[in-house]
């Protein structure tokens, strides 16, 4: 089947009921996109499907035929860093980093429905799992972003 | 340093740029003086710490892992700091452990546990640092024909003022790695610090923002297969038999293969594929003699342990404590308890290895790169100039990936030795992850406390029941203590990095030594997790018995340790304790001495319908003697109590059938951003001989402080862990 990753087109065989996440990671090559555990509980593997936040660990592949799917390493403009990217720099929040990937990508996914969001609106749509314990800077990082043009 | 191997793994792995390139270290034997050695590029090495390249960039050799704690930031800032280099310009280089070996452990020990990274080696890396700068400056000089004292160096260009002369250190950096090193080689004193002490940021924050950082999850190899496996789910079992015939024909499946006496391993094409049969793969295990152990089994034991009659004995003063108690005005006693827990880092545990007759190599995630040396050369079978260690980044460490018996390092490579000449990654699944653990270890604590009339303390019994880590991992610990775990009495040891921090009368703190079949670990913060809720919260019961103010009756006891008494000052005047708090808001706090620091927390929490519980602020103040990168530390104290909050609130690893209940993420939670207090971070480092941790210390002073916040908002005392079981839940 046919898979559409950061603007590209894939040729892929793979079992129709493969997740996502192992097409992209396996298939495709592109591994900033992580496996945490399986079950969409960490959301270490979100990626955009049409512009909205997916655990790619719960989708099989099969659905995401002709999705426009974005990953973390198709978020950036060419070399521009995507103004989540940049916060992130900025603020220095990654720690181990292995979750950030998909923090990321859910934190963009907000800021395009939701470009200013408040705190409480932040705590609603990100429920990410750190073990490293960044959210603090996460927060500030997300707020950052926000202000940005 | 004729016996240099050659390092051949260049040609063959391709992802070694990306995870921060090794050395390929050669060999070049000048006319004179002594040898140079060469970094992979052919730049010298001026010292075993530094390489200066011809375009006058430097690399900082690290040898302690980096797993998000900001250790190779921080010990690079301290080489550079010495070494006078252009800090914008410094990148690492992790050198091997089969390199460290050949060279007679030149760069001394790998192990990141402990909160050990940068305090252990801070001294010499820094002599690292200082000698090349010494050995750069006296090369410019020789050139000019000047005296070194003559010329500075500052970020990487060495001047001579008096001619006004001045070059590069990629310019003598040929003619300085010939000089001998200097023996004698003065420090700076910290207060003239200019890059170390400072909020610089992180080195490697750019590939982990693009998704280009490679972890071990993610390398890549020609030919490369991947293997998923499954351990006997008993601890102790073995397989019986398993029937690969029913899944050699599924999908990319390449070979099933018996792992040691407990695990069967599927390597296919993908690690889905081989994950997917080997959920397919029929297995019969002989679950051995724990197939019926459960968690109440386990808590009877440890309930024994309380009253029995042996124990070691970890710190004691003064006299008789139990006639002391017999005779105290009042007497305070209870119970507390702590489970297993599951490190759950986000990266679940996996290694590289490529096994030939001639070479085993690992490449993969560690926090002891020569633990896991030695256990390659182990299981490989080969002499110790035919195997190396590859390390790369971690995702997440918290003692998980120090090394063990029996773990997926020594797996992977009894896995690739079925497969000579194909390298093969073993990933584990995070249900795997969460059933081979290195469990945080089980423990029961009784503490009985005798008042006088007036209310001082003036006898305390600790009784710690329960598992010994080392006993497990260090048996050679124990044998030369006579039996006795020091480390089970971390935080509230007679001596030491981990010294109680109040002098009581008659004391006594003990340990009935209860080990169980479920294997123990280095959970970041180790035993001081459940000693710091042990202690603390009890000094919150007795302090009410005395009809006394928490912190005052603490302040009584602690004018011997005043290194905790500022600590625990610090966060008290900063959260406002001698005010009221606001309406509907409670307090709490706590303190600890701990791998050589000094931490206190005090928290603001509020409760609704007596079981949801907001924090809504924890101050917590850290006294490491020294701060390298106070911004790093900043991080490290928010984040230690994430991890500690989510094991006071939600999870504990119950056993049934000898075996771990929890599978994954939604029955063993972790919390999410909703749920993070505002963490406001003192850092009042006062100097002296000694350097602290970081990484754990705070971690232990959230719980407490969180538990005796909670009492005074409901009256309720909690003593056992986690809170879920109990009903409450953080919000």
């Amino acid at each position: 089947m046919r898979l559409t990753i950061n603007g590209k087109s894939h040729e892929v065989d793979v079992d129709p009921t493969t997740p996502l996440l192992w097409v992209i990671r396996e298939q495709v090559g592109l591994t900033g996109t992580k496996y945490g555990c399986g079950v969409a509980q960490c959301g270490a593997c979100t990626v955009h499907v049409n512009g909205l936040p997916v655990r790619s660990c719960q989708l099989p592949v099969s659905a995401a035929g002709g999705a426009r799917i974005t990953t973390i390493e198709g978020l950036a403009s060419g070399k521009t860093l995507h103004k989540v990217q940049k916060a992130w720099i900025d603020n220095d929040v990654p720690q181990c980093g292995y979750c950030q990937s998909g923090m990321i990508m859910a934190v963009a996914a907000l800021l395009k429905t939701n470009p200013k969001p408040s705190d409480a609106d932040i705590d609603s749509a990100i429920t990410n799992i750190c073990r490293c314990g960044t959210f603090q800077q996460v927060r500030e990082a997300i707020h950052a972003a926000a202000k940005a043009a | 340093m004729t016996a240099m191997p050659k390092f051949t793994r260049r040609t063959f792995l391709i992802s070694s740029a990306a995870v921060g390139g090794g050395l390929a270290l050669g060999l070049r034997l000048p006319p004179f003086g002594p040898a140079v050695v060469r970094a992979a590029d052919g730049s010298p090495e001026i010292t075993i710490w530094v390489v200066i390249r011809p375009d006058n960039s430097t690399a900082i050799r690290v040898v302690r892992a980096e797993m998000g704690q900001g250790t190779i930031t921080g010990l690079a800032q301290l080489v550079a700091e010495e070494l006078e280099c252009d800090w914008s310009r410094v990148s690492i280089e992790y050198p091997t452990p089969g390199e460290s070996v050949a060279r007679k452990r030149a760069w001394g020990e790998f192990s990141t546990g402990g909160s050990r990274g940068i305090r252990q080696s801070n001294e010499y890396v820094r002599k690292g640092g200082a000698a090349a700068r010494m050995m750069l400056v006296q090369a410019a000089a020789n050139e000019w024909k000047v005296p070194a004292s003559e010329c500075t160096a500052a970020n990487s260009v060495i001047t001579h003022k008096a001619s006004g002369r001045k070059t590069t250190y990629g310019k003598v950096a040929e003619a300085a790695a010939r000089l001998e090193q200097p023996k004698d080689v003065p420090l700076k004193d910290p207060k003239t610090w200019k890059i170390a002490g400072k909020p610089l940021k992180r080195l490697d924050t750019a590939k982990k923002v693009n998704g280009t950082m490679i972890y071990g999850m993610d390398l890549k190899m020609p030919g490369m297969l991947n293997a998923a496996i499954k351990d006997c789910p008993v601890f102790g079992g073995k397989v019986k038999s398993f029937d690969a015939a029913r899944v050699s024909g599924m999908r990319g499946v390449k070979k099933v293969v018996q792992v040691g006496d407990s695990g069967v391993a599927v390597i296919a094409d993908t690690w889905w594929n081989a994950k997917t049969a080997l959920e397919a793969l029929p297995v019969v295990w002989d679950e051995g003699p724990n197939a019926k152990i459960s968690s109440a089994d386990i808590a009877e034991v440890l309930k024994a342990g309380l009253d029995a009659e042996q124990a070691f004995v970890g710190n004691q003063a003064g006299g008789d404590v139990k006639a002391a108690l017999a005779g105290a005005a009042k007497k305070v006693e209870a119970v507390y308890s702590y489970p297993f827990q599951n490190h759950a880092c986000m990266e679940p545990m996996n290694a590289t290895v490529r096994w030939t007759p001639e070479r085993c190599e690992m490449w993969g995630p560690t926090q002891n790169g020569e633990g896991a040396f030695a256990q390659v050369l182990a299981a490989s079978g080969l002499t110790s100039d035919k195997v190396d260690v590859h390390n790369v980044m971690l995702g997440g460490g918290f003692g998980r990936r120090g090394t063990y018996p029996d773990d997926y390092v020594g797996q992977a490579v009894l896995i690739a030795k079925q497969m000579p000449g194909t390298p093969v990654k073993l990933i584990w699944s995070r249900e795997e992850d969460m059933a081979h653990g290195k469990y945080h270890p089980v423990m029961q604590c009784k503490l009985v406390g005798g008042l006088d009339a007036s209310g001082n303390l003036t006898a305390l019994h600790m009784r710690l029941s329960g598992q010994s880590i080392l006993a497990s991992v260090r048996p050679e610990v124990i044998q030369a203590q006579k039996g006795r775990d020091p480390l089970s009495f971390q935080g509230v040891f007679e001596s030491g990095e981990h010294s109680f921090s109040y002098t009581v009368p008659n004391l006594l703190i003990d340990h009935a030594m209860r080990n169980t079949h479920v294997p123990p670990g280095f959970w970041r913060g180790v035993n001081v997790n459940q000693n710091a809720v042990f202690i603390e919260c009890f000094m919150d019961e007795l302090a009410e018995a005395a009809g006394q103010d928490a912190l005052e009756f603490r302040r009584k006891l602690m004018a011997k340790h005043p290194r905790n008494l500022g600590v625990l000052n610090a966060v008290a005047e900063r959260i406002g304790w001698s005010k009221p708090a606001p309406s509907g808001v409670y307090r709490g706090l706590a303190h600890l001495h701990c791998f050589d620091s000094f931490v206190a927390a005090a928290c603001e929490i509020s409760v609704k319908d007596g079981n949801k519980v907001k924090v809504h602020r924890i101050v917590a103040a850290t006294d490491p003697g020294y701060a390298v990168n106070p911004a790093q530390i900043e991080r490290q104290v928010a984040g230690s109590f994430v991890y500690g909050l989510s094991a006071l609130f939600m999870q504990e690893c119950t056993v049934k059938d000898g075996r771990i209940e929890q599978t994954n993420f939604h029955q063993y939670n972790s919390m999410r951003i909703a749920q993070m207090p505002k963490v406001e971070t003192i850092l009042m480092p006062t100097g002296g001989t000694v350097w602290g941790g970081i990484g754990e210390p705070t971690i232990c002073v959230a719980a407490p402080a969180v538990l005796n916040a909670f009492y005074r908002a409901t009256g309720k005392r909690i003593r056992s862990v986690p809170l879920k079981n109990h009903g409450i839940e953080l919000v």
